[in-house]
């Protein structure tokens, strides 16, 4: 029988980072991934005849640059594509685009306050220094404050160092930013509803918390830190759909000689004599291996696939413990044409960038208000973009189709648990914000997905549909992530693994996790590194 | 005139610490108080012929050492055993913490309870001591005054391995997931959760700032009463030889430019009377003392901002009830301790939701005490003033606030208190409704805010309230703060004036 060196649980883009960088270092890997593609939350899906959705993530920026290069993603097939600029829609029909263009925007933002307009340039470059320090975390293992080995002092000499670089005031003004309420921070520059409302989206998206909840606004900074071909802070899409990245990582991973596996879901993790020694299949096949990686998340690897006979006690409790909410909710759209919203000037800034149905800032809090009763808003936040408008691969000639992304959508009713008529009232009070916004908008309609956490969860794996693998709060980030004294990705039996966005650095399609991951298992094996190291050092 | 050596502004508690402490050094001290009576929050006024009641109306975490500085002891302060924590709201039993113990929970949780509360106590007294400690700035202060960072890594070090790390990851959990982690009666949990959340913008689901409030409020001990307190900080003003000046409000600083700035040379009062002074300190809140006091033409425009942006607005209101006879609460033989009147962690939640818009709480959650069993002075005989905190409260109620608004709030508290304590409305002679606002107004401190600012990751230690003034000096040479605003924060406990003093007599 067969053993291999390695197998990893999962086909998302972690998993296969992961499983490309230990067979670069000469391992023999097996991915093994439960449906039949690849790709986890980041694919491509042919789910009506000519259109490719990308069903779970849309929107491509954490994405490190140096795996991108390392893994020569491009000449697997990968290509990034830029967004011109933004639109938020306010109330009452006012429109808030975001330009690329510095006087450009500068204009825009005059129009809704000048006093905004010229705090916009602070707080940029807050931003912008901010995301700095954080970048030269990612791609790093973080030290464990408690343990301190010797690795661990130098590591926190390293960080200790990158924060006294940056002086007295500066290291106060991180706290401030690590630690407040994305609301509250932002007031410090902005007093537009609208123009707040628009740089506070990326610290709600993917969280169970309000833009007035304490720690949203360094959520805020994990979606403003990645950059697109180095173009810091920037979005874009990935041409063919979210899928052609995972695509192009597998592509690497089989290019260095590795298998992946599809429909080989895992029943359990087997573990012999204290240590992980391979998987059992859910069609009952057992697999063997030296170490296992789990790129599920804490709380599924845990309690799903796991004997808890085989682990330490308190560690399903942890699992449990594990703060992993459904928030969001997804709604794809075959459109037969491009919408046209209410004013919006038609130009390919517009067409080639992302819009965001919010209102102000009340709507926003108040949509995270009926998430904590259990119900979606009749006003939810909606992030949308149309790939089809510059990628003529995701649609039919003259078609398009919409992402539609919506904050918050709860995982589980106050009136019981999802059926496909909420389901289906869900996305219809989608459709009807869309409408309001580009009257005729339905009657474009082709084909509609509508995704809940429940639909994402079983479909993907993703507990409650969480799209990061849990919540990024000060108690689940660096060495807490996933649990204290777990945070350098090794796990709490021998040889096994975890790579998936339940590690730090934690989600977003960065595909630092698995790199981290495998790192640390080349480090235990004494093998040669093969994972870059971060390039954001120059900046 | 006598000259004075040092002007202290605010007689309330941490004023009254600060002035004692320079005295009893030797400094010539003059207190000077806006109001006819000493004693800041924690003194009472009549709010009803022959009722009177404190706005703060128990004292459940004074610092001993403070205590013990001042000889409060001598001076008639009398300890008690912190008072019993009563949960109450969904009609059973209640749920009762008393001496660390816990009554009346189900079996689970009772077997929780230890583990649970032994390992907040570790993490409590690892603390204790800095709270009373002046925390330094990271990048200018010298090498042996950053050591207390390293003191304090080995005091949480010291807890062991397990401890610590819970540690680092539990101070920063909201409430609610501290406790959905031991307990399972939802009364009980809102029960633990609620000093964590009290005074603050801060909710069940809220991160970060929750559990080191809870832990602040865990070091300390309990005083008979706010009027116990305050007549024994009095007393020891007065054997230390302050001169006290109530009814005497400052209306500005008197700066004298130097070299460097400005250097406070002395207080113009309301009345134009000037008094010039070496040294001013203020326990007036962050906001009053640069903004009004001193002004921000004096100041750097940085700083100006840093205090500008503190977040200062409170979000609980008081009211006071005076009664003809003893409230009865279901299920309570005596209405001891705080009873906390929030049957889930969601009736905090959604009571906290409106606030935010500038909206009063359909149904408010309320601590309630009745002051006049511990002071019978209190009330007249027979009588009895029932004092209740009413969160969440918006200081800047968004239609304005005014009669109609606070006869609605006043109705919606009531009526959760009557829920609670069947037949009380009865027994009501006369009420007071205090929000933040009137808060604010009466006491001077900004916003109404019991911490003068929140107390939160990025307003504490040495950010507290800005890095240029926590270490108590300010960047007006000879203007000293000694006030809640200061490390470690408010409640009445004596450290941020004690801290002051230590800093000035060096």
């Amino acid at each position: 029988m067969k053993r291999w060196d390695a197998i990893v649980i999962g086909a998302g883009h972690n998993g296969l980072t992961n499983a490309a960088y230990l067979q670069k270092a000469g391992l023999d890997v097996l991915v093994v991934e439960k449906n039949d593609y690849i790709g986890g939350a980041a694919v491509s899906r042919e789910m009506v005849d000519g259109w490719q959705y990308s069903s779970c993530s849309y929107v491509c920026s954490m994405m490190r640059q140096a795996i991108h290069r390392d893994l020569d993603l491009s000449r697997h097939g990968l290509m990034l594509v830029p967004y011109l600029g933004t639109i938020a829609y306010g109330l009452n029909g006012e429109v808030l685009i975001s330009y690329h263009d510095e006087d450009a925007n500068h204009n825009e933002l005059k129009r809704f306050s000048p006093h905004d307009a010229d705090a916009m340039h602070r707080f940029e470059a807050d931003m912008g220094r901010y995301s700095q320090f954080i970048r030269k975390t990612l791609m790093r293992t973080p030290p464990d404050p408690v343990n301190l080995k010797i690795r661990d002092i130098k590591e926190l000499i390293f960080l200790g160092k990158q924060m006294w670089n940056l002086g007295e005031r500066e290291i106060y003004e991180y706290i401030r930013f690590f630690t407040m309420s994305a609301a509250e921070y932002l007031d410090d520059y902005f007093e537009n509803s609208l123009v707040k409302a628009s740089m506070a989206t990326p610290g709600i998206i993917g969280t169970a918390l309000g833009v007035e909840s304490p720690g949203s606004a360094y959520i805020l900074l994990h979606h403003v830190m990645g950059d697109v071909d180095g173009n810091i802070g920037a979005w874009g899409l990935a041409r063919g759909g979210m899928g052609a990245i995972s695509h192009a990582i597998g592509s690497a991973f089989q290019s260095f000689g590795g298998e992946v596996r599809t429909e080989a879901g895992v029943q359990q993790i087997r573990v012999r004599n204290g240590k992980a020694s391979g998987v059992v299949l859910e069609n009952g096949d057992e697999l063997e291996a030296d170490i296992v990686v789990s790129n599920l998340d804490a709380r599924r690897t845990f309690t799903h696939i796991m004997d808890p006979n085989d682990l330490p006690p308190g560690i399903v409790e942890k699992a449990k413990n594990y703060k992993i909410r459904g928030s969001s909710g997804k709604v794809n759209i075959a459109l037969s044409g491009l919408p046209k919203f209410i004013n919006v000037p038609d130009n390919r800034y517009v067409n080639r960038g992302g819009q965001a149905f919010i209102g102000d800032m009340e709507t926003l809090e108040r949509a995270y208000d009926c998430w904590k009763r259990g119900r979606w808003s009749d006003d939810p936040f909606i992030e949308s973009v149309i790939p089809s408008a510059w990628d003529p691969t995701v649609a039919p000639p003259g078609c398009h189709w919409m992402s539609n992304f919506i904050q918050y959508c709860p995982p589980k009713l106050a009136d019981g648990p999802w059926t496909p008529d909420k389901r289906d009232a869900f996305g219809k009070t989608v459709v009807d914000k869309l409408e309001r916004h580009a009257p005729g908008f339905k009657d474009l309609i082709v084909h509609m997905e509508v995704r809940t956490p429940h639909e994402i969860e079983n479909e993907i794996g993703l507990t409650e549909g969480n799209i990061f693998q849990g919540e990024l709060t000060i108690d689940q980030l660096l060495f807490n992530r996933p649990f204290p004294g777990y945070g350098q990705y090794r796990m709490p039996v021998k040889n096994l693994y975890m790579s998936g966005s339940s590690t730090h650095p934690g989600g977003g399609v960065s595909a630092t996790c698995g790199a981290n991951a495998a790192r640390e298992i080349l480090m235990d094996l004494k093998r040669p590194n093969t994972v870059p190291e971060d390039d954001c050092y120059d900046e | 005139m006598e000259r004075f050596d040092t002007l202290v502004i605010g007689a309330g508690h941490n004023g009254l610490t600060c002035a004692s402490l320079l005295a009893k050094a030797g400094q010539r001290v003059l207190l000077l108080e806006a109001d006819d009576h000493v004693g800041g929050l924690a003194g009472a006024h009549e709010f009803h012929a022959g009722y009177r009641a404190p706005t703060a109306h128990s004292v459940d975490h004074f610092a001993q050492p403070v205590a013990a500085a001042l000889d409060l002891e001598k001076h008639g302060l009398r300890w008690r055993p912190a008072p019993p924590l009563v949960g109450l709201g969904d009609g059973g039993a209640p749920r009762i913490i008393r001496d660390g113990a816990l009554e009346g929970a189900t079996a689970a949780d009772s077997a929780a309870w230890p583990a649970f509360r032994a390992r907040l106590n570790t993490f409590a007294r690892a603390l204790e001591p800095y709270w009373l400690k002046t925390i330094p700035r990271i990048a200018k202060a010298p090498l042996p005054e950053l050591a207390i960072f390293g003191r304090m890594g080995w005091s949480l070090r010291k807890m062991g391995k397990a401890d610590l790390r819970e540690f680092l990851r539990q101070f920063a959990l909201p409430t609610r997931d501290l406790v959905d982690e031991h307990f399972e009666d939802e009364v009980l949990k809102a029960l633990i959760s609620w000093d964590g959340l009290i005074g603050s913008r801060m909710a069940p689901r809220s991160p970060n700032n929750a559990v080191l409030m809870m832990l602040y409020r865990m070091a300390g001990r309990s005083v008979e009463s706010p009027a116990n307190l305050i007549a024994a900080l009095e007393g020891a003003a007065q054997a230390a030889g302050v001169t006290v000046r109530t009814g005497t409000r400052v209306s500005e600083l008197k700066l004298e430019a130097t070299e460097h700035g400005y250097h406070a040379a002395g207080v113009v009062l309301e009345d134009g009377e000037a008094i010039a002074t070496d040294r001013v300190v203020s326990s007036a809140d962050p906001k009053t003392t640069f903004l009004d006091l001193v002004g921000a033409r004096h100041l750097e425009i940085g700083f100006t901002n840093r205090i500008n942006r503190l977040r200062c607005n409170g979000l609980v209101a008081k009211l006071h009830l005076a009664l003809d006879g003893l409230p009865s609460f279901t299920g309570l033989e005596r209405p001891e301790g705080r009873m906390i009147l929030a049957p889930t962690l969601d009736s905090i939640e959604f009571a906290f939701d409106g606030s935010k818009y500038g909206e009063c709480p359909e149904t408010p959650v309320l601590e309630v005490t009745v002051p006049s069993l511990d002071d019978p002075s209190l009330a007249p005989d027979g009588g009895h003033v029932l004092s209740a905190h009413v969160m969440f409260v918006p200081h800047e109620r968004r239609d304005g606030w005014d009669d109609a608004a606070r006869a609605e709030l006043l109705e919606r508290s009531l009526a959760v208190l009557e829920s609670n304590a069947p037949g009380l409305r009865q027994k009501i002679v006369a009420q007071e409704l205090l929000t933040p606002a009137d808060i604010e107004a009466r006491h001077g401190v900004t916003g109404g805010h019991w911490h003068h600012t929140e107390f939160a990751l990025d307003q504490m230690l040495m950010m507290r309230p800005s890095y240029e003034a926590a270490q108590y000096r300010t960047p007006i040479d000879g203007l000293w703060l000694c006030g809640a605003g200061t490390h470690p924060a408010g409640d009445l406990t004596g450290a941020a004036g004690h801290n002051a003093a230590r800093e000035i007599l060096k």
